[in-house]
């Protein structure tokens, strides 16, 4: 389960550019959410208003075609070949190496706590958990709180903008795409690791993208090829779990965590039946 | 279905003996209104069902018959596939309805039970109940090998004249809005004709 939606590689990142990027990123990131011309609304039967569908639409051929092509035979022979504890060592792997840039997020949002607690998974797990392979935080009942700087945002009090569909990253909104991006240059880490040391790292976080597309195969096929509109379903599917992910971290109202408006059909999934 | 015969309850079942006579076979039930305790009693029965056949180790065919035995027992089938029809559900005659209702039964049995047979090795455990709006939100934790648990969320209502489900959430995937937005697409494909989507409905299942 999680984000049923195939995510691809990771864009190497050089040193120098991480860092202009950084500086220059509050910039960028308004300049993307306020030049978007916003075509005219057209709201679909699930209440989404996605005034970017055609292009999205286009960006999804295009990613259904790579994940067709590339992506699921990869993570099927993936599958077949790679024994099951030793997938589970590459994600534990790939997810530790990831961890400084959830600490880095989990700072900004002001949760001490979630940082504490990922900070404590990682020198756990980045020693005697073997450099990761092994979750030893999760044995020890420390779960990892899994955030992102789309999430960062939200704290701040960016609203989700449109939905997007990002080439080979999939279902996105506007916040979460410049989240994303943002993403790519917060990790710490990578400035600490020899060359040799980074490159392994993104081989394994190459290679958890293609583990992650054959842990949720089922799902993912499901939403791809067996839906009628597998656009429409990704959208739907993505924008639900994320508000889902993003009510749950406490900061919403609690009480009810699945109504964030009133006037947006969709915004109502306790919709009435009964009442139409 | 038991429950406390309320003073209420017998003057209401009093009050409605003329009306059910003449629907013959409808069961009476209590006119009172829906508790707390009834919705969490629905799907606690709902999930020992689920739990029992995730566990029972039967064939994957076997399953999805046992899971429309259960959708069919414990929800709103009507109501889920007429909301799912949605606005189109107004244009089909009385024949069309039951016929989609029929082979939805078994379209979403088939789906979500396949959902359920990843469960194998894991358990759902109920949570509470609460009072939301006009009905009830029955939160329960579906604890899986290998996985941090995740929420599955059921609403219950007794407006159809039991106590049944209408929406489920897995992980906040809204199980209504998730069908409307399927059945309208293969709606769409076939030019907005029922008979068409019917049949493509009863071959995908």
């Amino acid at each position: 389960m999680g984000n049923p939606v195939p995510q691809a590689t990771q864009f190497h990142s050089t040193r120098s550019v991480g860092r202009i990027l950084t500086r220059a990123l509050p910039l960028v990131a308004v300049l993307i959410l306020a030049a978007c011309t916003v075509p005219e609304g057209y709201v679909a039967r699930d209440g989404v208003n996605d005034p970017f569908e055609e292009q999205n639409r286009k960006v999804h051929a295009f990613n259904k075609s790579v994940d067709r092509g590339v992506l699921r035979p990869l993570s099927r022979g993936y599958d077949k070949v790679v024994p099951d504890e030793m997938q589970v060592m590459v994600n534990n792997f790939a997810g530790n190496l990831s961890t400084p840039r959830l600490v880095v997020n989990n700072l900004l949002q002001g949760n001490v706590e979630g940082a504490l607690t990922n900070t404590t998974r990682f020198l756990l797990n980045s020693t005697i958990g073997f450099a990761g392979l092994v979750d030893v935080g999760e044995i020890a009942g420390l779960d990892e709180v899994d955030t992102d700087f789309g999430e960062t945002l939200h704290v701040w009090g960016v609203s989700e903008g449109y939905y997007v569909e990002t080439p080979f990253r999939g279902p996105s909104t506007q916040r979460d795409a410049v989240g994303r991006i943002v993403d790519l240059f917060l990790n710490p880490l990578p400035e600490a690791l020899s060359g040799t040391q980074n490159d392994i790292r993104i081989g394994a976080q190459v290679v958890d993208v293609v583990g992650d597309r054959a842990r949720f195969g089922q799902t993912v096929d499901s939403v791809l090829y067996d839906s009628a509109d597998s656009y429409a379903q990704s959208r739907l599917i993505y924008l639900q779990s994320r508000r889902f992910a993003l009510g749950r971290s406490g900061e919403a109202d609690y009480d009810d965590p699945y109504d964030l408006g009133t006037t947006d059909p969709y915004d109502d999934p306790y919709e009435d039946p009964y009442e139409e | 279905m038991k429950n406390d015969v309320t003073r209420r309850f017998a003057l209401s079942t009093l009050a409605a003996g003329a009306g059910l006579a003449v629907m013959g076979s409808v069961v009476p039930m209590p006119a009172q209104a829906m508790t707390q305790a009834r919705a969490k009693t629905l799907v606690d029965a709902l999930v020992a069902d689920i739990n029992d056949v995730i566990a029972s180790g039967k064939s994957e065919a076997a399953m999805y018959v046992e899971f429309e035995r259960i959708f069919a027992r414990y929800a709103d089938v009507p109501t889920i596939a007429s909301y799912a029809l949605g606005v189109d559900s107004r244009r089909a005659t009385p024949a069309q309805m039951r016929e989609f209702t029929t082979v939805f039964q078994r379209y979403i049995s088939v789906k979500y039970g396949r959902r359920f047979r990843e469960f194998i090795g894991g358990r759902i455990e109920v949570q509470e109940a609460r009072a939301v709006k006009n009905f009830y939100e029955v939160k329960s934790l579906a604890k899986l090998r290998g996985q941090a648990p995740f929420e599955v969320t059921f609403l219950v209502s007794d407006r159809s004249g039991k106590d049944l489900f209408f929406n489920l959430f897995i992980e906040g995937i809204n199980m209504l809005l998730t069908e409307r937005t399927e059945i309208g697409a293969m709606l769409d494909r076939r030019g907005g004709n029922i008979d068409a989507m019917i049949a493509d409905l009863r071959a995908s299942a």
